[in-house]
């Protein structure tokens, strides 16, 4: 037996994984009211859909063709480099609290210009500034939208 | 008659000095966001709804809807010019437009683009308004089980021509309705998948898994790839992009055949700009005097498609403004718009807001010739933006997402889950899950749950309530023919065939 695709059958073992959750969770809310179906009503039904066809895309996955088993490798760099983005967005969330909005954010394009592009210093603060300046007043100032805020009050 | 006096109210409205302004500033951002490759529609429209909640309701669509079709203009830019779409809705247009370029006709093929998007998007303007009326008067006697109905059909259709595998599109969307459902329980206020999460009991906002999905997964997504192609010059000078008398009589059937394809493609759920395109390309093909210059360089390969994906603009809005029901990731987000400014989209909202719907449709008449002032003589500083560093843009990505979901409740909680549906939505494309069904099933799941229930109430539990009524009965027998279908081997293909276009 071939799997057609490896993160096929992982993302459907998760998926599966979570239907049993919705169903299991689904099972202790009402499954009728006395308005005719219950809180629990439609997401059992959700979770035992999401848990049907996750297996289905498992069988589609160890049964299906192998000609359609070739797919382009996925490489790690490319993924580590989404990623990076993705920890330095969160970090940047991590910090709002701490910093605020301003500070939180030209770290965070500081890190994403200077580490992972790898520019000049330079450029990478001036970006981080501008940015951060141009944010403060067009959507703090001049639009009036509120920003998180740190223990200073920006 | 009737539709004529609508249309002088809505121009009183669209005609305004701030809705005029707004309108400019919707369909010069949608060009940028069509002319910029990895950030569309969705994305932007999705960030700036948070802004939106201050302004006037009609001012706020306007301009949202500004952003929708401007960015199909916008996206022929990169399409003839570096020959990769800014828009999915442009990748016909690559087909002769970049070839024109490459023969030293950049400047009338984006002249004929820009032309084409004006005459098709004005025809899907017109259509909006002729059958918008009379379909919300249809709808108007639908009950719980046709409305539960309709939705049912409108996710088939969306999940049957979304993404290569319709099992990932059913999972997706039974992901979003399930996300829908998360918080208090509409009709027994019991709280559902909380987690113990206060914060959760309202539920997650719709604002943070668009803007997590589709501006921080697409972010993510495009981080991986940057490359760039050989750029051709703009010409100068607005006489050097305008077509000639003969690619104007070459493209009269290109025109009307964009036109009418797009609006009709638009109106149906799930198929989209980039289907409606490719249709109307293999129309203009078949019909042609000469199919095997196709592909080569002719005008009326670009005037086809490029007509067909701004008619769909229009089109798009039938459905969404006449029964609530959105077509894709772009106007499921403009709904949620509507709802966030407490307006009920359905057959009632013309007659109950004439001033929305019809300030909105005069407000298109207007965008549309602004759109073609914008892209014939300002298309060279267009252009320009395709020199901006992505790595720039993307911190400005990031940054306008965060404010934007903060804005709407200062919650700190919200901006993590941003970062959570961002990881989601990046997933989500590496696994090739389709983000629209998850959308539409997100945006529809309060919807769909209250008009399940608001059925088997009337019927007291009896699920046939739901086939035996005429209406009701026959859409959900579609919705079965259309999920069994791919089970044919021929509509299969065609099925694959369309979505891979789509991709």
């Amino acid at each position: 037996m071939r799997i057609r695709d490896k993160k096929d059958l992982v993302s459907a073992f998760a998926i599966g994984a979570f239907g049993l959750f919705v169903i299991y969770e689904a099972s202790g809310l009402p499954y009728l009211s006395e308005f005719g179906p219950g809180p629990g009503f439609l997401p059992l039904w959700l979770g035992i859909g999401l848990f049907v066809f996750a297996l289905l895309l498992v069988l589609v996955n160890l049964l299906g063709s192998a000609s359609m088993a070739e797919k382009e490798p996925q490489s790690w760099t490319v993924i580590g480099r989404a990623l990076g983005v993705w920890f330095g967005l969160i970090v940047a969330i991590a910090l709002l609290p701490w910093l605020g909005f301003g500070l939180s954010f030209a770290l965070l394009t500081t890190f994403l210009i200077l580490v992972l592009e790898g520019r000049p210093p330079l450029t990478a603060v001036s970006a981080a500034v501008a940015l951060s300046l141009g944010f403060h007043l067009v959507f703090a100032l001049a639009l009036g939208v509120p920003l998180p805020s740190g223990p200073w009050g920006f | 008659m009737e539709a004529l006096g609508n249309l002088i109210l809505g121009f009183s409205v669209a005609l305004t000095p701030v809705n005029l302004f707004w309108c400019f500033v919707g369909v010069a951002l949608g060009t940028v966001v069509g002319v910029l490759p990895g950030l569309g529609p969705a994305a932007t429209i999705a960030m700036l709804l948070p802004l939106t909640f201050k302004m006037n309701p009609a001012t706020a669509i306007i301009m949202l809807a500004g952003i929708f079709y401007g960015a199909r203009y916008g996206g022929s830019t990169t399409s003839i010019l570096l020959n990769v779409p800014g828009e999915s809705s442009s990748v016909a247009t690559c087909l002769d437009g970049y070839q024109m370029a490459r023969q030293g006709r950049a400047g009338p093929a984006l002249g004929i683009a820009a032309i084409s998007s004006f005459v098709a998007g004005t025809v899907g303007v017109l259509g909006l308004m002729l059958l918008a009326p009379p379909v919300a008067r249809f709808a108007l006697r639908f009950g719980p089980p046709e409305y539960f109905a309709l939705m049912a059909l409108g996710l088939t259709m969306v999940v049957f021509l979304a993404g290569k595998s319709m099992i990932k599109a059913l999972l997706a969307m039974l992901f979003g309705i399930w996300l829908a459902g998360v918080g208090i329980d509409l009709f027994t206020a019991e709280s559902r998948f909380t987690f113990g999460q206060v914060e959760l009991l309202d539920g997650i906002d719709f604002i943070v898994v668009i803007i997590g999905i589709f501006a921080i997964g697409e972010v993510l997504v495009n981080i991986e790839s940057r490359g760039g192609g050989e750029l051709f010059k703009v010409p100068k000078g607005l006489r050097n992009l305008l077509p000639t008398l003969q690619d104007l009589k070459d493209c009269r059937f290109a025109l009307f055949n964009g036109s009418v394809v797009g609006f009709l493609i638009g109106v149906l759920p799930g198929a989209g700009a980039t289907i409606a395109s490719f249709i109307a390309y293999g129309i203009e093909k078949a019909f042609s005097r000469h199919p095997e210059k196709f592909g080569t360089g002719v005008v009326e390969g670009v005037a086809a498609p490029e007509g067909a994906n701004n008619a769909d603009a229009g089109g798009a809005l039938v459905p969404l403004l006449t029964l609530g029901i959105p077509g894709g990731n772009t106007t499921a987000i403009m709904l949620a718009g509507l709802l966030l400014w407490g307006f009920k989209p359905g057959p009632l909202l013309i007659q109950e807001h004439p001033e929305l719907f019809w300030g909105l449709v005069a407000s298109m008449y207007i965008g549309n010739v602004m759109l073609l002032i914008l892209n014939l003589p300002l298309v060279p500083l267009f252009a320009q933006i395709l020199r901006l560093p992505y790595y720039v843009l993307y911190p400005f990505i990031l940054g306008v997402s965060i404010v934007g979901v903060y804005s709407v409740g200062q919650s700190l909680f919200d901006v993590w889950l941003l970062g959570f549906f961002g990881l989601l939505g990046y997933f989500m494309r590496k696994l090739d899950f389709p983000a629209a069904p998850l959308t539409l099933g997100l945006v529809l799941g309060d919807a769909i749950e209250r008009a399940l229930r608001q059925s088997l109430m009337m019927s007291q539990g009896q699920l046939s309530i739901l086939i035996t009524r005429p209406l009701s009965g026959t859409m959900l027998l579609l919705a079965a023919i259309i999920l069994l279908m791919p089970l044919a081997n021929k509509v299969r293909s065609w099925r694959m065939k369309a979505v891979e276009q789509e991709i």
